[in-house]
């Protein structure tokens, strides 16, 4: 993952919004996607972020505020002539055309010779592994090999971004995952900005450079993955990317940098400031990620905190067995997870056994 | 297992043979006899009328077609033949003529109808909208036809209404005009017809495709040329198709606008079957110009193939 401070702003959102008669579909979108940047946004249906999507795009008018590309504000700049191409959720493959007059599509101006298209369109195809299929009948292809059509017809014409709208929502989980990979090298081979729109939080970890999370129209959070996985700013992005237990939780002090803690269930912790983003006056909770908790089995030395717990519930996921435990004998359940592996047998309900915890894993929310 | 097709198979033709039968009944027979009619002849070249007189006998002739030929006199062409023929022909062209501007002004005025409900009417009221378009039908056809004569015709309604405005000082009578009339009129006749294939056309059309048209750099304008347009010209065919057929041998039209002064074919065959009892004659005009148009529409529908075959 490279940090992309260095690099320049490709993309800026100057406070915009967008109603749909009474509805405030976007509510104040601020912030930056860099040049040369895999840029996810992320969020449950109907967070706008497709919306969000469709403005840089030029298919939606903003109700106020300005969307700028590589400086210049897109105000009255038409879809049209933005530097911008799209793959559509549904590819949006043209059914009368071939293979090649699809990929072709955006060139009819272009000023090259024929045969310099046609080299141009072979080249492209080559590009998204479809070498020799210009020939072919736009509807008679697969899934996968439409959104590939659709890459190659946006790519071909430079874009300085390109907008991919939930591309991968309509294949089977293996091919989603084979082109999850093969966006990522793609993107690093033509180093354009991409600009994902997904509602699948395991993807935009997998493919993003930066990440926009956003719920009810506003950004909750633009972070790298991992700061977005292991330092979420709130409650709700917590929640949204993979899973995270909530344990209720009293300060005792704030001081110095320094916060302590009276968590149920696992006593008295100190933190460190940078594992509370910033108060929102809401209840205190402990949040602990199930991979950072440890069953402890017979002989095994903990180098963290223990706790005492029963397990609740046991779920097998052939890789991985997640276990829900009580902790401490208190009515606070979490969850954990433990990869299974030989001379770890799978645990029984109803079990006493150790949990390790380390201080460092947990956020506090407030 | 291996009975299921042949019971699926059984129970289809079960289904569809009272269709069949009715068709068959209803369609193919008189066409046969109008065919079969068009080739026969008396002894000595009398006409045949039917019900056939005591004693007359069908013999199998070509002197029906033969006789739409004689565009010049000679030996077997008498000069009524010719003046027959040449008449013949003039209502053919006629027709074929009226027919091509009829097609053209309806699909070219139902197209943008047809956009307007499929691309910027809400999705609840479009029902609506078509159930409009067709309020024209509650009326009989003739009656339609006659209502345009009070509208053209001499202090008709539009005369009276330019009148009235002052645009004209003298009545237009746009009646007098014949072909332009039965034009207009039958223009009328036919909108919803071609309004409704283009309607179900475009309504098949995936609004992302007109996105990516222009994300791709085309205008609203050239995407349409270039996506819409093409996406659409099934409907088109079979608008042009729905229109021109029946217009070529409209028979009301020519009659009630025209005052029988621009007669179109079907006032000839009319004319044959009933008028001048030489029903083979009849059969022979009706059939040439079902030839004609049969032609016609496969030279357009072959023209227009690679607009056919898309499939989503």
């Amino acid at each position: 993952m490279t940090t992309s401070d260095e690099k320049p702003v490709m993309i800026e959102f100057r406070d915009v919004h967008k109603y749909y008669g009474d509805y405030h579909a976007l509510r104040g979108i601020n912030g930056t996607i860099k040049a040369g940047e895999f840029f996810s946004l992320l969020g449950p249906s109907g967070c706008g972020k497709t919306t969000l999507l469709r403005t840089i795009a030029g298919f939606e008018d903003l109700s106020s505020g300005v969307v700028m590309i590589d400086g210049k504000s897109m105000q009255d700049v038409p879809a049209n002539v933005r530097p911008t191409n799209m793959v559509f959720q549904s590819y949006a493959i043209f059914p009368h055309m071939s293979v090649a007059e699809n990929v072709g599509f955006g060139l009819r101006r272009d000023p090259r010779s024929k045969a310099e298209k046609a080299a141009a369109v072979e080249e492209a195809l080559e590009m998204v592994g479809l070498k020799g299929y210009g020939n072919r009948a736009a509807h008679a292809l697969s899934g996968g090999q439409r959104q590939r059509v659709a890459l190659a017809r946006a790519l071909i014409l430079k874009p300085k971004v390109l907008l991919l709208d939930e591309p991968l929502s309509a294949l089977d989980k293996k091919m989603r995952e084979h082109m999850q990979v093969e966006l990522i090298r793609l993107q690093r081979q033509v180093g354009i900005t991409f600009v994902l729109v997904t509602h699948d939080q395991e993807e935009a970890l997998v493919m993003s450079d930066r990440i926009a999370v956003m719920f009810e129209g506003e950004i909750a959070q633009l972070a790298d993955p991992e700061t977005l996985y292991r330092r979420p700013n709130s409650k709700k992005v917590a929640d949204f990317i993979g899973t995270m237990n909530f344990v209720p939780a009293e300060i005792l002090s704030d001081e110095s940098g320094k916060i302590e803690v009276e968590a149920k269930g696992l006593g008295r912790v100190t933190l460190d400031a940078s594992q509370a983003p910033p108060a929102r006056g809401e209840a205190p909770v402990i949040g602990l990620r199930p991979e950072t908790l440890t069953l402890l089995y017979p002989g095994q030395v903990p180098n963290d905190q223990v706790v005492d717990g029963v397990i609740d519930e046991v779920i097998y996921f052939g890789d991985m067995t997640y276990y829900d435990v009580y902790l401490g004998g208190t009515d606070v359940e979490v969850r954990l997870s433990m990869r299974n592996v030989p001379g770890r047998p799978i645990m029984d309900v109803g079990s006493k056994v150790q949990v390790a915890w380390s201080p460092e894993a947990l956020v506090l929310f407030r | 297992m291996a009975n299921t097709p042949t019971a699926e198979t059984r129970a289809g033709w079960s289904l569809v043979s009272v269709p069949a039968v009715y068709v068959l009944l209803m369609l193919a027979a008189p066409l046969l006899l109008v065919f079969g009619l068009s080739f026969v002849g008396l002894q000595g070249g009398a006409k045949v009328a039917l019900p056939l007189q005591e004693g007359q006998d069908l013999q199998f002739t070509l002197s029906n077609y033969a006789k739409l030929f004689c565009l010049s006199a000679s030996e077997s062409c008498s000069s009524t033949d010719v003046r027959m023929a040449q008449a013949t022909t003039t209502a053919m062209l006629r027709s074929l003529f009226v027919a091509a501007l009829v097609t053209l002004t309806t699909v070219v005025l139902a197209y943008p109808v047809a956009y307007y409900v499929s691309f910027h009417v809400a999705p609840s009221k479009k029902a609506l909208w078509l159930f409009l378009i067709t309020i024209p039908f509650w009326t009989s056809y003739v009656i339609r036809v006659a209502l345009w004569r009070t509208i053209l015709g001499y202090d008709g309604a539009v005369d009276a209404t330019l009148g009235a405005v002052g645009i004209i000082d003298q009545p237009l009578n746009l009646l007098q005009y014949g072909t332009a009339s039965i034009i207009i009129t039958l223009s009328h006749a036919y909108a919803p017809f071609a309004v409704l294939p283009i309607f179900v056309s475009l309504e098949k059309v995936d609004h992302s495709l007109l996105e990516a048209g222009q994300d791709l750099g085309e205008s609203r304008w050239t995407t349409f040329l270039r996506v819409t347009l093409p996406l659409s010209m099934a409907g088109v065919v079979a608008a042009v198709l729905i229109v021109f057929i029946p217009t070529v041998g409209d028979y009301v039209t020519p009659e009630l606008i025209g005052g029988g002064k621009v007669p179109m074919i079907a006032n000839f065959i009319e004319t044959q079957m009933w008028k001048l009892r030489n029903q083979s004659m009849g059969a022979a005009l009706a059939v040439s110009s079902m030839l004609i148009v049969g032609i016609l529409a496969l030279i357009f529908v072959l023209a227009n193939r690679r607009f056919l075959g898309v499939r989503k």
